[in-house]
């Protein structure tokens, strides 16, 4: 290091001090970095700054954001056996494909990564009746991202909210079935389809609860794109603000939107650190295993005095794996 | 009017437990810090974030409040549009908005804070109602039937105190207009402030010997279509005043229906397709823009004239 060394003393110091590192590797590392140009030491201040090939660089190491989470241990509390749930949610996997294909639109890949997620809810967890859609103490779910209403709906009918035959008839004229949810739909606890709505509405659902003494959970599905919407956070700085633990949010995080990355179009992460910074409890778990799902919704239901958002990292149909996308697939 | 707005909030308060305020941080501006002071708990400060106060009203609706959703006209209105046309009005919940500094009587805030648009807006919304109260006790009013009314609401008041149409007290049925002068030779449809003027008007008129109908058209929608049709036939001309764009708001409904209905001579006075401006005083501003008592006497005369 032949210049300006000892102005960056002070800061590689401190990174020392506070992460218990020898500040001799620090020195070693700022040198390797500045040496490849990676950093730049600044004239003015005596700071470091990124240089143009490491914000890249940097920029492809956050797209490795989606990784596998780690699992809980543990058994969670389930209505029915877990091995039941995983078979029912295999079988609904495939019916929400055919019902896709069958409308000839819809979005295929953002329901499918929703699935998991909703299946559970409703069919291990959630307090609900399909006999009687309206009860006032059910829990309530939201689907943020209401283009996954093919989820949602194959959902609903393997409750038993609508007959098996009306999945077939999505989007058709006349039917019940729209594009996406309506609140003429049985079961659907709220209209969505305009992305960034539902925590707002969520919010307002259990203060509801809360003023009436109710003690219903109200759930919503986000989807990790419509995190970009602005009105999600003016609701979870409101989520916080009343302390509505009777609320727990779900991200969809697959890592995508229509056209790419969601680090691409527009970086959401550090997103745990965001809902962090918002007065939120943050969980995270995979939300391709039903048990991890229910687990984490247990750990949510027992956390008092704020709002808890489980972050599920999720794969969207047509990558092979998380990671899939970035290769191409 | 946002006073008499402010104290009917707190009689209703007393009538309705589920009734909630919502307010994006401008109770003092609204006068629902009447209400924030009398029940703390049922009044929610959402913050300055209208659109997340309308998706918090919905989700108050949809399990069993009764929500009124406030602030100023144009940003509940225009921020707030899409809720409330994808959340509320879509799924027909029981939201109420409620809003003031409506048309130019924000005057000293200028054009960013008026609200010339805001009825077009929610009348395109299916399934919603817009009504538009002519002074202090029939906004009261207004507020009382759109919080016994099922569904969503818009009601729209100004910031200023309105001259006082309602002498003995208003009455006010949602979607069915008011008589208010009887008349033979034109009809006045008015709302809003210009309900005041109307009158003025149709006295000026009386004194050149021409009979005047003056109806306060409080609701837009649904629009009295009987009492609608009636004043054209009986009186073959028609002259709509409003404190709001001539472009879809009262003008732009009644001229919609009578295309349809009946063919008639008629004028709209209003704000025409412009923005506002900042001024020192209410009245200074309605003159420059021609809503005046005058303004509607000249259009009404002329249109007499081209009866068809």
């Amino acid at each position: 290091m032949e210049v300006n060394s000892g102005r960056i003393t002070p800061l590689l110091s401190d990174v020392s001090e506070r992460n218990g590192k020898p500040l001799s590797t620090l020195k070693l590392n700022a040198k390797i970095l500045r040496e490849l140009n990676l950093i730049r030491y600044r004239e003015d201040s005596g700071g470091v700054e990124l240089s143009e090939l490491g914000r890249f660089v940097l920029d492809l190491l956050k797209e490795d954001y989606v990784r596998e989470p780690e699992r809980r241990a543990g058994d969670p509390t389930s209505r029915i056996p877990l091995g039941e749930l995983t078979r029912r949610i295999g079988a609904l996997r495939r019916r929400v494909l055919r019902m896709v294909e069958e409308a000839g639109s819809g979005h295929l890949s953002s329901s499918l990564s929703s699935l998991t997620i909703i299946a559970t809810l409703y069919l291990a967890k959630m307090r609900h009746d399909p006999k009687n859609p309206g009860w006032e103490l059910r829990d309530r779910f939201l689907l943020g991202k209401g283009h996954a209403a093919p989820a949602l709906y194959a959902v609903l009918a393997e409750c038993g909210y609508l007959p098996e035959g009306e999945l077939s008839r999505l989007g058709c004229l006349g039917g019940l079935l729209q594009g996406h949810p309506e609140a003429s739909i049985p079961g659907v606890d709220s209209a969505s389809g305009s992305l960034g709505q539902c925590l707002s509405i969520a919010n307002g659902m259990a203060l509801s609860g809360k003023m009436r003494g109710m003690d219903y959970r109200v759930y919503v599905l986000l989807g990790d794109g419509e995190l970009e919407e602005g009105q999600v956070w003016e609701a979870a700085m409101s989520s916080a603000k009343h302390r509505l633990d009777n609320l727990t949010a779900i991200v969809d995080r697959n890592g995508l939107q229509l056209t790419g990355p969601t680090e691409a179009v527009k970086p959401l992460e550090p997103l745990a650190d965001k809902w962090r910074a918002f007065g939120w409890k943050v969980l995270e778990a995979d939300g391709e295993d039903p048990r991890d799902i229910l687990l984490a919704l247990q750990e949510a239901e027992a956390v008092k005095g704020r709002p808890t958002v489980i972050i599920a990292s999720t794969v969207r149909a047509g990558s092979s794996s998380r990671k899939g996308w970035r290769r191409g697939l | 009017m946002r006073e008499d707005f402010g104290k009917a909030l707190v009689t209703l308060g007393m009538e309705l437990e589920e009734l909630v305020v919502l307010d994006p941080d401008v109770s003092t501006s609204t006068r629902t810090c009447y209400f924030a002071e009398r029940f703390p708990d049922r009044f929610l400060n959402v913050g300055i974030s209208e659109q997340d106060m309308i998706g918090m009203a919905a989700g108050l609706a949809s399990t069993g409040m009764l929500p009124i959703a406030t602030g100023f006209a144009v940003f509940v209105v225009g921020r707030g549009w899409e809720q409330i046309r994808n959340t509320v009005a879509r799924q027909k919940l029981n939201v109420k908005i409620a809003v003031t500094h409506s048309g130019l009587s924000d005057h000293g805030d200028g054009p960013s804070h008026q609200s010339v648009e805001d009825v077009a807006l929610m009348r395109a919304i299916p399934n919603m109602t817009v009504v538009v109260p002519a002074d202090g006790p029939s906004a009261a009013e207004a507020l009382r039937a759109s919080a016994y009314h099922r569904g969503p609401v818009y009601m729209r008041l100004g910031r200023e105190g309105a001259p006082r149409v309602y002498l003995e007290g208003a009455e006010l049925s949602l979607g069915a207009a008011n008589l208010i002068r009887e008349g033979s030779d034109a009809t006045i449809i008015a709302n809003g402030i210009m309900v005041s003027m109307a009158l003025e008007a149709a006295e000026l008129l009386a004194e050149e010997g021409l009979d005047v109908r003056v109806i306060d058209m409080h609701t837009v929608k649904p629009l009295d279509l009987g009492c609608l049709e009636r004043a054209a036939r009986e009186t073959g001309a028609i002259v709509t005043a409003e404190e709001h764009s001539v472009i879809g708001g009262l003008g732009g409904a009644v001229s919609e229906a009578l295309a349809e209905l009946r063919p008639t001579a008629m004028r709209r006075i209003g704000v025409g397709d412009s923005f506002g401006t900042s001024s020192r005083t209410y009245w200074e501003l309605l003159e420059a823009y021609g809503l005046t008592p005058k303004a509607i006497a000249d259009a009404t005369r002329s249109t007499v004239g081209r009866r068809i």
